[in-house]
Formats: structure tokens, C-alpha cells, sequence
């Protein structure tokens, strides 16, 4: 009886392992295969370290959960229409690891914030107070970017926040940590705006 | 393109065709002795006696009432002393690592809920608790997930899964003590790894955010537990590997070696990366959480109400489907993304062909449940694995409609998919599990369950809880996805119109953790032996008196 009883086992593994090998060639190995040679876009420039340490900021505190960085083609979804760029391509994310391409639009897809919205003292007024900038946002505040200090005269190497009146207390000044520039450094280079070849395109 | 479809063509004939070989393979010598495997969970006379440790005694009397009524097996059924006390030796002897496993299993339980309900909250209170770095949503979402997946769920499933392998292989458990070392170093794992999230060491990839130091732990303690069950399989004294025993050993195979693959450093980035994220993501749920909840579906219902699964054979058809489609689905999260359009089209296909499996189990759970619906009202393990049955069914072809583009268009990025994976995680793992345990815990610490009211309490706060959970996120997911495709209106709009429907989700899953509360208290009073142990006697009576004997007369 023995003997039986072990094959039936041994080709329980065997299969189990046969069919998780099939599905990482086919989910994992294939795709690594074909994209690893791609070259980054000539637009597209490695991040800087200030940048780095900003993509660290943005994978501690999650914003992945809410914004994707995909824009997809007309034909899925007018992402193009709303401003967030041309559908991207493997290439632009040649220089990202972990990626974030996102699974959730809780808020608007981010590839290219830095088109729509250029401005430093916008992303790090935004961070600090979303509804000062867009009513009915539901994207948290992000007081622990920055601190409130008493007083409003800047002091050297400070980067004090211009926020729309009141949001701040009156008679203190919001200043942004390292951490929140170097974010916002970040969201900054968030520009996949340059022209990319057919060739380039995934299939 | 060509060549995208032709090497799609080639892929989805190459599947079909070593699937037939497989099942071919795996059936040869094993159909036809159906009917004898679809038995190996009962003693040789036991056919048509209820187990039912859940309910105070009179509901196991009523249950085999019911069961009498409407069961039709014909057979005179007996336990004897001999064989009950040989069972209560098989059961005590994985007391030690299933008692370890199952109070983790609550502690997390009760961790992820306040996670799950604080980020809930915090998408219509995006001024709450703002203060602390650790307390944005961006971390207790992610510390949720990862406490429900690898601390609950996981607990759960080990927990449960170390209970049912000595019964199944009717063999004490071997290595009890490696496999609570396996369950201590898993705690290890998940508690350094939601601690890593929370202070901002997340590694960035859903359902990958543990650091590769937290995923150590867990891939040893995973396989410790391997360990020991795999001795315990060699020990066997049945001939015949119950299909449970199929989903148990086959998925602690599968989690070390995606873990592994995951995990592997320098080896992804960029969009190989994600194509890889969602291979594990869905293959942790689909080879990991379904074999666990699967394998119980297939124990306690037969078990429960004494009569074997409906077709031994079909259960295997489904588990070797199960492991074949369910594998090449991931791709699917990555629609209309940078990614070659073969790998989304495969998944698509595989998707959808995951029909097969779960109607298998559907028909199943069904045939062998028909006519004994009544039952449901003497056993609280019934009411809970039979409804997490029925939504696993459910979950799974929603999935199978959610991959397709059209669906797919307005559901991806938005709520309704957060739903979808709380009706399969939740509606149907997280009640099996429940249902299990209950049936379980009397049996391991030879105490009954102190109080029927709170089972029932439970079980209300958590369907309640969840079907309102559902519906509104679902309504509120959908809507969203068509305001997002109407590029008339402004983004906000979709995010505006959501609001109610976060709201109602907050309150079902308010009401969720406060059914989790009640478990965690019975389950603590349960611990310290509160309640009288009436009937204990009767906990596992043998049967003296053959039953089901008008059943075999009116057949």
C-alpha cells in the first residue's frame, strides 16, 4: 500500500509545482524577458537623489493607495481628455524600483503632475491643506510634512509655505521638513511629457 | 500584434491541452474509487451521524432530527466508543499549534478590523487624525490588508488546517511542536511587518509591503508548518488523500515559492515589476487563501451533517482547475496598462475559464447541502461555512465578469473592486474560517462554546455588516467608474459622488468589527473556561444506538 501512497503524493507536488512554474514563466519570467532590454526614452532622465529620497516619502505615506501613474489609451478611458498625458510606455518607467503604477483612482492618476500643475508652493500648500486648494477633496492633510512655528518672519533656510488666508493660525508660519520638499521635489519630475516612438509601445 | 495573438493562441492550447494531461494523470487509478475517498472522513459506520460541537446539545440532537427527516443514506450509523476515543486522541494531539494558530488568528482579527475601520473612516474624514505620520490613511490601509492576509486569515487557515490534517489522515500530528514554532516565528513576521508599514518602511508593492526582513519569518514559519504536516502525511493510515488534504499540501507548497519569487532581490522593477505584483497578488489569494477555505468547505459541511461530498471526483476536477486558471489571472489588474497586451488577453482568458472550478465546487456545496437546508437553524458551523460557500461562488464570478474590458472599464481604479475583494477575502474565507472555528475550538480545549446567543449575535453583526458594506461600496464604485469615463464632467465629481457610499461602508463595517468584538469575547471566555461545560460528556458521545434507520426505511 505504501508504495501507492507515495505517488499519489509525489504527484501532487509535482503538479502543483508544474502549474505555479507555468504561471510565473507565463505572469513574471516572459514579460521580465521582453521588457528588460528596453532603453529609457531619450526624454527621460534618471531621478536625482532629492528625487529618490521623495519617491521614498510617497511609498512611506502610501499615495499609492489613491493615484495611479498610468495613463492609458483613448480607447479605455478618456485620460488623455482630463490633461494626464499620453499613454505611457514601459520605457517610462525604466528608471523605477518598486513601481507604483497603481491600482486606484480615489484620486487623479499623477504620471504627470508636473505638466498640470508646476508649481512648488501649490503641491506644498496642497499637502499641507488640500481643501484650502480644491473643495470637497477627501485626500488627507499631511500636517507631519511640515511644522508651525511661531511668528511669520521667515528665518535663513527656512521654506515657508504660502498658503491662501487663513488656513494657517494667525501669527505662525508653516514651514516644510525636508521631507516634504524633497516629495514635492518628487511629484516635480513627474513629467512623461516628452514624444515616444510606435516601437516603443507595448504589445 | 500577430505574433501577440499567435503566442496567445499557442499559450491557451498548450494549457487546455497539458490540463487534460494533468487531470489525466492525476485521475488515473483515483475515479471510480470516488465514492470510497469521498468517505475517508468518516469511520466506517459513521455515515449519517451529525457532528456538531458549535450549538449547546439539543441543537446536535435536532440537527440529526433533520438529518433523519431528510438524509437518505440507507445506512444504520454508528460511532463506538472505541473509534470517538480513538478521534478525541487524533484531536488533542494538534491542540498545541492549533491553539497558538487560532488565538493569533483572533488577536489579528480584532488589530485589522480597527485598521480596516479607521481607514474607512478616514476616506469622508480626511482631517482626522492627521497629526501622526502613522495614522495616515496611506499606512493603515496598506497595515490593514496586510493584518487581515498574514495575520488573520493566514492564522486562520494554518489553524484550522493543522486541526483537520490528523483527522483526515486519521494519524496523530507529527511534529506538533515544530509546527508551533512555525506558528510563533509567522507572528514574528506579520507584527514586524505591519510595525514596518506603519513607520514608513513599507517595501511599496500591494499585498508585497513587508520589508524582505518580516517576509523571512514567515516564509520559515510557513514551512515549519510544512514540516510537520508533511511527516504527518507520511505517518498516513488511510488509503485514500481526502481532497482537503489536496488543498492544504498543494498550498503550502505554492506560498514559500511566491514569497520566494517575490521577494527575490535585484530581480524586478519597472513594468516586469508590476506584471509581477499582480501574479503574486492574485496568487496569494487564489493559491493560498482558496485552497485553505476550500479544503474546510470540503470537511465541515460533509462532516457537519454526516453525509459525504456529492462527487468525490468532481471535487478533484476543481482543484486541479482551480490551481491551473487561477494561477494566469493576475494580469488582469493591469488593464489598458504599459504592459504587452498578450499577458492582459491571457489573463482575461483564464479569468473566465475560471467558470470551470468554481461551478465544480458550486454544484458540489450544493448537491451535497440539497434538501438539508433546514439544518442550517441547528448548527452555527453550517450558517457560517455554508454562506461563505455560497459567496465564494459568488465572488468568483463576479471575478470572472470584472476581468472583461467592458466591465472592466468602468470598475477598474475605483471602489467596486475593493468590494469584489471583500466578498471573497471576507464574505467567503473569513466566514468559512469562522464557521470552522467554531466547530473546532469545542473540540480542542473540550469546553463548549459559553454562550449560543453571542454565536448568533455574530453571525448577524458580520453578514448584516458586510451585506451593507457590499451593496453601497459596490453602487458607489460603479458610479464613481462612470463619472470617471464621462470626460465631460470634472474628476471631482467622481469623487463627490462616492461620499454616501463611503459613509455606508463605514457603517457596515462598524457593524463588522463589532460582530468581531463579540467573537473575540466569546472566544476569550472560551479560553478561560467561563460558562459551564454542560453536556461535556456528550461532546463526544458515541453512539450506542444505531441512527438513521427510518431514513434508511423511507429511502
Amino acid at each position: 500500500m505504501s508504495g501507492e501512497r507515495e505517488v499519489s503524493v509525489f504527484r501532487l507536488w509535482l503538479g502543483a509545482v508544474a502549474i505555479i512554474a507555468l504561471a510565473t514563466t507565463l505572469l513574471v519570467v516572459l514579460p521580465t524577458l521582453s521588457l528588460r532590454d528596453v532603453p529609457p526614452p531619450d526624454g527621460l532622465a534618471p531621478y536625482t537623489a532629492d528625487q529618490l529620497r521623495g519617491r521614498q516619502v510617497y511609498i512611506a505615506n502610501g499615495c499609492v493607495y489613491c493615484h495611479s501613474q498610468q495613463p492609458r489609451d483613448p480607447s479605455v478611458g478618456p485620460d488623455q481628455q482630463r490633461g494626464w498625458g499620453r499613454p505611457s510606455v514601459p520605457g517610462d518607467y525604466h528608471y523605477d524600483e518598486p513601481h507604483l503604477l497603481g491600482t486606484m483612482r480615489t484620486g487623479p492618476d499623477l504620471l504627470n503632475i508636473a505638466v498640470r500643475q508646476p508649481s512648488r508652493d501649490w503641491h506644498l500648500g496642497h499637502l499641507y491643506q488640500p481643501r484650502a486648494y480644491l473643495p470637497g477633496s477627501i485626500m488627507p492633510a499631511y500636517p507631519f510634512l511640515f511644522e508651525r512655528r511661531r511668528g511669520t518672519t521667515p528665518q535663513p533656510g527656512e521654506v515657508v509655505v504660502a498658503l491662501p488666508p487663513g488656513v494657517a493660525p494667525a501669527g505662525t508660519r508653516v514651514v516644510a521638513t525636508p521631507d516634504a520638499l524633497a516629495l514635492v521635489d518628487y511629484l516635480l519630475s513627474l513629467d512623461r511629457s516628452y514624444p515616444v516612438t510606435r516601437a516603443e509601445t507595448p504589445r | 500584434m500577430t505574433i501577440g495573438v499567435g503566442l496567445l493562441l499557442a499559450t491557451f492550447l498548450l494549457s487546455v491541452a497539458s490540463l487534460g494531461l494533468f487531470l489525466w494523470s492525476m485521475s488515473r487509478g483515483l475515479f471510480g474509487r470516488g465514492e470510497a475517498a469521498g468517505r475517508v472522513i468518516f469511520e466506517p459506520r459513521e455515515v449519517g451521524l451529525v457532528e456538531e460541537p458549535a450549538g449547546p446539545v439539543g441543537d446536535e440532537d435536532a440537527l440529526q432530527g433533520v438529518m433523519n427527516r431528510t438524509g437518505h443514506t440507507g445506512e444504520f450509523s454508528v460511532l463506538t466508543p472505541d473509534q470517538a476515543s480513538e478521534r478525541a486522541r487524533l484531536d488533542a494531539s494538534s491542540r498545541m499549534p492549533v491553539l497558538a494558530a487560532l488565538t493569533s488568528a483572533v488577536i489579528w482579527l480584532v488589530l485589522a478590523s480597527a485598521f480596516g475601520l479607521l481607514a474607512s473612516l478616514k476616506l469622508h474624514l480626511p482631517d482626522w487624525l492627521v497629526e501622526h505620520p502613522w495614522l495616515t490613511f496611506g499606512r493603515i490601509r496598506p497595515a490593514h490588508l496586510n493584518a487581515v492576509g498574514y495575520g488573520w486569515c493566514s492564522f486562520a487557515g494554518l489553524g484550522v488546517s493543522l486541526w483537520m490534517y490528523p483527522r483526515l489522515l486519521k494519524t496523530p500530528l507529527v511534529g506538533g511542536r515544530i509546527a508551533t514554532a512555525g506558528i510563533a516565528l509567522w507572528f514574528v513576521g506579520v507584527s514586524a511587518g505591519t510595525w514596518a508599514v506603519l513607520t514608513g518602511h513599507s517595501a511599496g508593492l500591494e499585498w508585497l509591503e513587508f520589508p524582505w526582513q518580516a517576509d523571512v519569518p514567515l516564509f520559515l514559519g510557513g514551512t515549519l508548518v510544512g514540516v510537520s504536516l508533511l511527516l504527518t502525511l507520511q505517518r498516513r493510515t488511510v488509503p485514500h488523500l481526502y481532497v482537503s488534504v489536496w488543498y492544504i499540501s498543494a498550498g503550502l507548497v505554492w506560498l514559500p515559492i511566491l514569497l520566494a519569487v517575490a521577494k527575490w532581490p535585484g530581480l524586478h522593477r519597472g513594468v516586469p515589476q508590476a506584471a509581477m505584483n499582480w501574479w503574486y497578488g492574485h496568487n496569494v489569494l487564489g493559491l493560498w487563501f482558496t485552497p485553505l477555505g476550500l479544503a474546510a468547505i470540503y470537511y465541515f459541511i460533509p462532516k457537519t451533517i454526516g453525509k459525504p461530498i456529492h462527487s468525490y471526483n468532481l471535487s478533484l476536477i476543481g482543484f486541479w482547475t482551480l490551481a491551473f486558471f487561477y494561477s494566469q489571472v493576475g494580469g488582469h489588474h493591469l488593464i489598458g496598462g504599459p504592459v504587452p497586451s498578450w499577458l492582459v488577453t491571457l489573463s482575461i482568458v483564464q479569468s473566465v475559464m475560471m467558470v470551470i472550478p468554481v461551478v465544480a465546487v458550486g454544484i458540489n456545496q450544493h448537491r451535497t447541502m440539497w434538501g438539508h437546508f433546514a439544518a442550517l437553524r441547528h448548527s452555527p458551523t453550517l450558517r457560517f461555512v455554508v454562506t461563505g460557500g455560497m459567496l465564494y461562488t459568488l465572488a468568483s464570478v463576479q471575478g470572472s465578469l470584472q476581468s472583461l474590458r467592458v466591465v472592466n472599464a468602468t470598475t477598474h481604479f475605483t471602489h467596486f473592486t475593493v468590494a469584489h475583494a471583500h466578498l471573497g477575502l471576507y464574505g467567503f474565507f473569513s466566514l468559512v474560517m469562522f464557521g470552522a472555528m467554531y466547530f473546532v475550538m469545542p473540540r480542542v480545549l473540550d469546553w463548549e462554546w459559553p454562550s449560543a446567543r453571542m454565536i448568533s449575535l455574530h453571525f448577524w453583526l458580520v453578514t448584516g455588516g458586510f451585506a451593507i458594506y457590499f451593496t453601497g461600496l459596490s453602487i458607489g464604485g460603479w458610479l464613481q467608474g462612470l463619472a470617471m469615463l464621462d470626460a465631460s464632467r470634472p474628476f471631482m465629481d467622481s469623487v463627490r459622488i462616492t461620499i454616501p457610499y463611503l459613509v455606508s461602508r463605514s457603517v457596515g463595517g462598524a457593524l463588522m468589527t463589532l460582530g468581531h468584538l463579540v467573537f473575540a469575547l466569546h472566544f476569550a471566555l472560551m479560553l478561560g473556561r467561563r460558562g459551564d461545560r454542560r453536556g461535556a460528556a456528550l461532546l463526544r458521545r458515541p453512539s450506542p444506538e444505531p441512527v438513521g434507520v427510518a431514513a434508511g426505511a423511507t429511502a
